[in-house]
């Protein structure tokens, strides 16, 4: 126990000392989870309110397999972006393979079902309130899918923060697109299994505690947003 | 014989005769669970003229509104738009307010010109009718508040002016003032006149007799999915031929079986 607060003690140090090493990890790791977070929503959000506002054959097909690929084991998807961007693969000649961009699509990969699947049941459980004023105004379908997801805007940002704790927490896949390595695709929680396994237990929990010190402010400043908006009736 | 007629395949209901009809159906059907819900309603509806629809609940009334807007597709029968067969280009010549209004999770203006811009209005013409919209509403100091804090009132009154801000030639009101207190029905029943004033054929389903005299040019009377009687308003609710109608206006609890109601 007491070396636990001995570490822990080291590891706030390491936070207040603005290492540069946890700085630049800090930094990649950020970089590569919103870009992802942000594509993911680029693609995720309209496809799901396109899903979730217009029936069409096999609508039922797609829910079904949006909700399932929520749940991608991430060394799987790890490995198939591997494929892809390897030398061998398709994308093999954009040369992507342990860049932070390889980490990026992994990462997208990984979160934008999570962004379809529950924006379209957000979109959907609005749609259901609109449709038939949409219809007798005549919203055409792209007015359509633009007004539900800025009508559903406050419920998406946390379907956006869903997305965000995905990719900032993951590590199988970008340690195997990425290849963890020191100054280049070295995030948080790659840096975290490798020092931990290294025995360097200070810049591990420092990490971890920067980790969960982001995961609580995104948290905090999404719900306050969404609290609100709620109190202003637009949620 | 009023100018905007309801019939239906007995021949006993008044036949439309004078001029043409705005929104006509023909042997309107409408089929769910097995069950008929509206059997059979022909209608005629002309331009200018104030209809009201009545009946008990799970009459059809809502069903016949959303069947004559195109919010719905009939099991069978037509619902016609100035002669031709309605089209989405008919529906926006139409509009409609919902018992409960569903507004936008925006602001009031917000409501009005998301309305008016999805129908492709130039800049100019949209900013012109949603301050004419803003004035006759008296709802120009809570433009920027968001629409769904407003009173019950006030929410419904959005929701009129909005359709109207529309120009449409036909007003589809489905129980506008169903939960409202008698000044926020006063304000809609302003509203609804001017529009009547202004040349908007209105459609108006209540269950407020007075409301029904008040607005009523023509009425007609809906038990179990069929048109029982129709007329003048005042013809109808001073003397009822059909038994539900009587019944009804009577305030008794049972109307009766449909086959045996028509006047």
């Amino acid at each position: 126990m007491e070396s636990f607060w001995r570490i822990l003690g080291e590891a706030v140090g390491l936070i207040l000392a603005w290492d540069s090493d946890l700085i630049e990890i800090v930094g990649l790791s950020l970089r590569v989870t919103l870009s992802a977070v942000a594509i993911s929503c680029l693609i995720g959000l309209p496809l799901g309110a396109m899903v979730g506002a217009f029936r069409f054959p096999g609508r039922t097909a797609v829910i079904v397999m949006l909700n399932s690929l929520m749940g991608l084991p991430p060394v799987v998807v790890g490995l198939i972006a591997y494929l892809m961007l390897s030398a061998a693969g398709p994308l093999g000649p954009l040369e992507l393979l342990y860049t932070p961009a390889a980490m990026i699509i992994a990462q997208t990969i990984l979160v934008t079902p999570i962004v379809a699947a529950l924006s379209r049941q957000v979109v959907e459980d609005c749609y259901r309130e609109y449709a038939e004023q949409f219809d007798s105004l005549g919203v055409g379908p792209f007015d359509r899918v633009a007004a539900l997801l800025w009508d559903a805007r406050y419920s998406l940002l946390t379907v956006a923060l869903a997305g965000f704790g995905r990719a900032v927490a993951e590590v199988g896949a970008v340690i195997i697109v990425g290849g963890n390595i020191n100054h280049v695709t070295r995030v948080m929680t790659t840096t975290i299994a490798l020092e931990t396994s290294k025995g360097n237990l200070e810049l591990a929990l420092a990490l971890g505690v920067v980790l969960l010190a982001i995961a609580v402010a995104v948290n905090g400043a999404v719900m306050t947003l969404r609290a609100s908006a709620v109190r202003m009736a637009y949620a | 014989m009023p100018e905007a007629a309801f019939h239906m395949a007995a021949p006993a209901l008044p036949m439309a005769a004078d001029g043409p009809a705005l929104l006509s159906a023909r042997g309107l059907c409408f089929d769910a669970g097995g069950k008929r819900l509206i059997d059979g309603v022909d209608i005629d509806i002309r331009p200018g003229r104030r209809t009201v629809v009545m009946g008990a609940n799970g009459a059809g009334k809502s069903l016949l509104l959303r069947l004559l807007h195109g919010l719905i597709r009939p099991t069978a029968g037509e619902v016609l738009w100035q002669g031709r067969p309605l089209d989405r280009e008919g529906r926006l010549a139409q509009a409609m307010v919902f018992q409960r209004p569903v507004l936008l999770r925006r602001s009031v203006l917000a409501n009005l010109r998301f309305a008016l811009s999805v129908r492709g209005l130039p800049g100019p013409e949209r900013r012109a009718r949603e301050a004419e919209a803003m004035e006759r509403s008296r709802l120009g100091d809570l433009a920027g508040r968001p629409a769904r804090v407003l009173s019950g009132g006030e929410q419904q009154r959005l929701a009129v002016v909005r359709a109207l801000a529309c120009a449409p030639g036909l007003l589809f009101l489905d129980e506008p003032t169903a939960s409202l207190d008698p000044g926020s029905t006063h304000a809609i029943e302003q509203l609804v006149g001017d529009a009547h004033e202004s040349g908007v054929a209105i459609v108006l389903v209540t269950h407020d007799t007075g409301q029904a005299r008040r607005l009523g040019d023509d009425l007609v009377f809906l038990h179990g999915g069929r048109v029982v009687e129709t007329g003048r308003a005042a013809d109808v609710l001073g003397a009822p031929r059909s038994e539900a109608a009587r019944a009804w206006l009577e305030g008794r609890l049972d109307l009766g079986s449909p086959s045996a109601s028509r006047a």
